[in-house]
């Protein structure tokens, strides 16, 4: 069987399934079952400084999107950081480190932006035996008001400056958390590697109102009739978190920094897709919060089930392998044809594709008196379209034409590789001529 | 959340009611009371089943959908382009249009976008042979064998918009023009309900004392429960215009020819008023009835527990009233229940689900055999002789060979027969028989004899009037 081990940036855990800072890790109670449901490992809730803790709005903290049987598709929360005192979560800390060595253990921080708080945070948790912090520059509300969170996420120098304070104040790895609220995510990511970072982890939670309520205008989750955007998590930020987790794997100035993938994994597919685009290991807060701490047994038999079919030994076999995939589009094989193709057999004659090509792409289905649906080869595009909306799975795909075939929309065969860098109609290669 | 006990076929049958019944006989022991009736009781007999069984089985066949169910339920359709849904229904509903209106939560739009098409709507979401119509047609029919719940989807919205008492239509400013609307069954409240909406004044007659036609008379009282055909018909009528008398028979009180001169068109949706006899000896004793008038009895009585029923009883026929006579009689206590149908299964014109729905219930059903004697004792049945069939070329043709079945109650359902208006004629009426006048429904030529048909047909023919008006 292959082995989950991993060891991200020196810290060792049994799988790749980390919790993410968030209420399922934010006290020892949690945390232990987690531990007891198989968790490799807690990055524990964010600890913010001495004194008295933050306030939470009593609720409703959340707002969801959901599918048509209530599948929680996408969460938005206006939490903050815990609201439990420092002394309490330190030594709960402790004690749970004590009891699972063989964790990990990492504690979320987020103090305000001058470098005597850091210093005194760092030296309040050195005795907790943690295995390292993660610096959350990602929470987008209430926290971002104060000038901490996303709002020191957002401005690279700060990232910087905030994580270097942390480097020479402590011994202990640090991953820098985040914000996806930003255009560019390779920029603050730079500024970790500058400032010392051992990792960067992604995404925290998106910007976001999920609803609004059009009874009483107001967004939701509403509070007393009024709401704020909330940050937005789950199923549904997954391929923005891919993304971002890719550009920074693929990124020249960013190569080779361990990655935490975080947003909206669910499965142990999920876990693997972050993992093939360069994630060391996955964090996970909305899948537990639905599903609860017992979905990691189903991604730790799914993840080493795939490797073993694959012959993949240990993560490591997996981590990154798609990365050298992922181009620029000027970089796309514009001789690369394919065709829609309709397997008659599987049609079930609903007629979406013809709908969907007709109406909206390149009117390439036709349709028979008796609902037989074909594709027009002259007509196709191969945008693929037909096959997204097509309700029965592999009854339309896409058929690549083997070199030296004639397209017959073009008219012409398809030839070697060519892309846009070197296409007649790409304006830059004409000015270079 | 709406979940009821006897959901599906969960009826109160002879062999489910023994712990009903054992406090029943005690309290009757105790207080000196004769025994009660029960399933083998011989003769005809009424309350042969505990008072609780009788609310239990005539309830609700299916209960309606709750919110959450309607709401995943609808998420399965796929919107499909020029769907074969609204092809296969004869009122040709938008279908996919109402189903993505359920899912985005405006049952009021579902409803109105089936009404639009099908003003009984409710009635036909109940009674539709849907297996046969739009949900054979669904192509998830074809992709998994479980087509979209097209049918309790339509009652889902119907019902929510009815339960609150709208009437979303109005009339067009009055043309002046009357209309004769003859029989208050679906085609002729359907053909009413257009006219009055365009604008025509209508007055709308039938012989009986309730109006509705079969939906009040006939149809199965699991399908329709709690007086629904009364409340469509009076939910139907709000639009107003529409002129209702009842007890008034055209060719008694009325004549054709005193109609189309008095109105300016005249619709007949009388329905099929006969019945075919028998032709079997001794077809005249005790017991032997119409499966028809024993079910607008059973229709018209309040309490179940009244009605006398057979121990043994024999239905003859094939269709959906012969399917409906059986399994009611069961649901009444009848111990032993036959259908004998002189032709192969594969002809009885009873949908597949109905007669497996009759099976469930524990009714027998006896394929190619045709009564030749009914026998009496002291003028009353006690028994039918039937011939075995064979179904050739040259027609059916009955065997020598002979079987005998008990019955101490025989229904005879082999089809229902056209009493035409004096001057017709034929086995169904033309669509359009003579100026002035228009027919729809069963009476009418074309379509199968169903609810969902005769309102098609009854609509269209209000179209048609409305076009003879220039309209
Ligand atoms: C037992 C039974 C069960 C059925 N079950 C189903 C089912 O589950 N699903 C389904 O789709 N279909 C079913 N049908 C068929 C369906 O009921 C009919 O197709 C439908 O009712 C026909 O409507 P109609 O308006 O043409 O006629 P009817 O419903 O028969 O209405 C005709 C009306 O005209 C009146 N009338 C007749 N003659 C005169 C006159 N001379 N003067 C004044 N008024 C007159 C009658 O009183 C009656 O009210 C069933 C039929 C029967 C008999
Ligand atoms: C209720 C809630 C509270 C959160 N609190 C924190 C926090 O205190 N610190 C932090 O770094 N991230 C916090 N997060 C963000 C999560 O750790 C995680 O980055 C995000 O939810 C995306 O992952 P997911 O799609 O698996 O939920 C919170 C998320 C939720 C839903
Ligand atoms: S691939 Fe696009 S263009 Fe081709 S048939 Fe499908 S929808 Fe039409």
């Amino acid at each position: 069987m292959a082995d989950l081990t991993t060891n991200f940036i020196g810290i060792k855990s049994p799988n790749p399934f980390w919790l993410a800072s968030a209420p399922p890790t934010d006290k020892e109670y949690n945390v232990r079952r987690a531990f007891e449901a198989g968790w490799g490992g807690v990055v524990w809730k964010t600890l913010g400084s001495e004194g008295p803790p933050v306030v939470n709005v009593n609720g409703p903290r959340y707002g969801a999107v959901w599918g048509a049987d209530r599948r929680l598709l996408g969460l938005n929360n206006i939490e903050l950081i815990t609201d439990r005192p420092l002394e309490v979560n330190l030594r709960e800390i402790k004690s749970v480190k004590r009891d699972y060595k063989d964790r990990a253990l990492i504690i979320s921080l987020m103090v305000p932006c001058d470098e005597d708080s850091w210093r005194d945070i760092l030296k309040r948790i050195e005795d907790t035996e943690a295995d390292g912090v993660e610096l959350n520059f990602g929470c987008p509300h209430g926290m971002a008001e104060r000038g901490m969170g996303s709002a020191v996420g957002q401005v690279p120098e700060y990232i910087e400056m905030v994580t270097r304070w942390v480097k020479q104040h402590s011994r202990m790895p640090c991953i820098v958390k985040l914000t996806p609220n930003i255009s560019d995510i390779r920029k603050p990511a730079e500024a970790a590697k500058r400032g010392g970072a051992d990792a960067v982890s992604l995404i925290n939670t998106i910007n976001s109102i999920t609803s609004v309520n059009l009874d009483s205008f107001s967004p939701e989750p509403m509070i007393d009739g009024k709401g704020t955007h909330g940050g937005y998590c789950g199923p549904a930020v997954k391929p923005i978190a891919l993304n971002m987790v890719a550009e920074i794997a693929r990124s020249a100035e960013t190569r080779g920094l361990p990655i935490s993938g975080i947003g909206g994994v669910t499965t142990w597919r999920d876990a693997a897709e972050f993992m093939a685009l360069g994630a060391g290991n996955v964090q996970v807060c909305t899948a537990a919060m639905t599903y609860g701490f017992k979905i990691v047994q189903e991604m730790i038999s799914g993840l080493s089930q795939y490797m073993d079919e694959k012959g993949m030994t240990a993560t490591s076999d997996l981590v990154g392998r798609a990365v050298p995939n992922v181009t620029d589009w000027q970089y796309l094989n514009l001789e690369y044809v394919t065709k829609a193709k309709i397997d008659q057999d599987a049609c079930i004659q609903c007629g979406r594709c013809y709908a969907a090509c007709e109406d909206t792409s390149h009117q390439a289905i036709s349709m028979s008196d008796d609902r037989v649906f074909e594709v027009m080869d002259d007509e196709c595009v191969a945008c693929n379209l037909c096959v997204n909306v097509c309700p029965v799975e592999d009854c339309i795909t896409m058929v690549e034409l083997p070199k030296g075939t004639v397209d017959a929309r073009t008219g012409k065969p398809v030839a070697d590789y060519a892309n846009w860098t070197t296409h007649p109609n790409n304006p830059s290669v004409k000015a270079a001529e | 959340m709406a979940v009821r006990e006897n959901a599906g076929f969960d009826y109160l049958l002879f062999d489910k009611i023994n712990d009903l019944w054992q406090p029943f006989f005690k309290s009757h022991r105790q207080e000196g009371l004769t025994l009660p009736n029960t399933p083998l009781t011989p003769g005809l007999a009424a309350g042969r089943l505990p008072p609780e069984a009788y609310a239990h089985n005539f309830d609700d066949l299916e209960p309606v959908l709750d919110a959450h169910e309607a709401h995943v339920a609808a998420d399965r359709c796929y919107f499909c382009h020029d769907a074969p849904c609204i092809t296969a229904c004869p009122t040709s509903i938008d279908i996919p249009l109402f189903i993505r209106q359920i899912a985005t939560g405006t049952p009021e739009a579902a409803a109105k976008t089936i009404w639009d098409q099908n003003i009984l709507g409710g009635m036909c979401a109940r009674v539709c042979p849907t297996e046969q119509l739009c949900e054979e047609a669904c192509v998830r029919e074809a992709a998994e064998g479980k087509p979209v719940e097209i049918g309790r989807l339509q009652r889902f919205a119907t019902d929510r918009v009815m339960g609150k008492g709208v009437h979303p239509y109005s009339r067009a400013a009055n043309t002046g023009k009357r209309v004769a609307v003859v029989g208050a069954g679906p085609a002729g409240l359907a053909c009413a309900h257009r006219l009055a909406m365009k604008g025509h004044d209508v007055v709308l007659m039938d012989r009986r004392d309730k109006p509705g036609g079969l939906n009040e008379y006939g149809i199965a009282s699991y399908k329709a429960p709690h007086d629904f055909a009364q409340a469509e018909v009076e939910w139907l009528l709000k639009i107003g215009g529409i002129d209702l008398r009842l007890g008034v028979e055209l060719g008694r009180d009325v004549t054709l020819d005193s109609l189309r001169a008095e109105y300016d068109a005249v619709f007949l949706g009388i329905g099929l008023g006969g019945v075919n006899a028998l032709r079997a000896a001794g077809e005249d004793v005790k017991g032997v009835r119409d499966a028809v008038d024993f079910i607008a009895e059973l229709r018209q009585q309040p309490d179940k527990a009244k009605l006398p029923i057979g121990r043994d009883v024999v239905v003859i026929g094939g269709g959906m009233t012969a399917v409906d006579a059986a399994v009611q009689s069961r649901l009444l206590g009848a111990q032993n229940v036959t259908i004998v149908y002189r032709r192969g299964q594969e002809k009885m014109s009873a949908s597949r689900h109905e007669q497996d729905h009759a099976q469930q219930v524990g009714v027998r059903i006896v394929c190619n055999a045709a009564p030749v004697e009914v026998i009496g004792q002291n003028g009353a049945v006690t028994a039918v002789v039937f011939a075995y069939t064979e179904d050739g070329p040259e027609g059916l043709k009955l065997l020598a060979d002979t079987f005998t079945l008990k019955a101490d109650q025989v229904f005879k359902a082999i089809g229902q027969t056209l009493v035409a208006p004096e001057g017709m004629g034929g086995p169904k009426l033309a669509t359009q028989p003579m100026a002035g006048v228009w027919t729809g429904g069963d009476c009418a030529a074309g379509g199968e004899d169903l609810t969902v048909t005769a309102v098609a047909e009854g609509r269209d023919a209000a179209e048609a009037i409305h076009a003879s008006f220039g309209g």
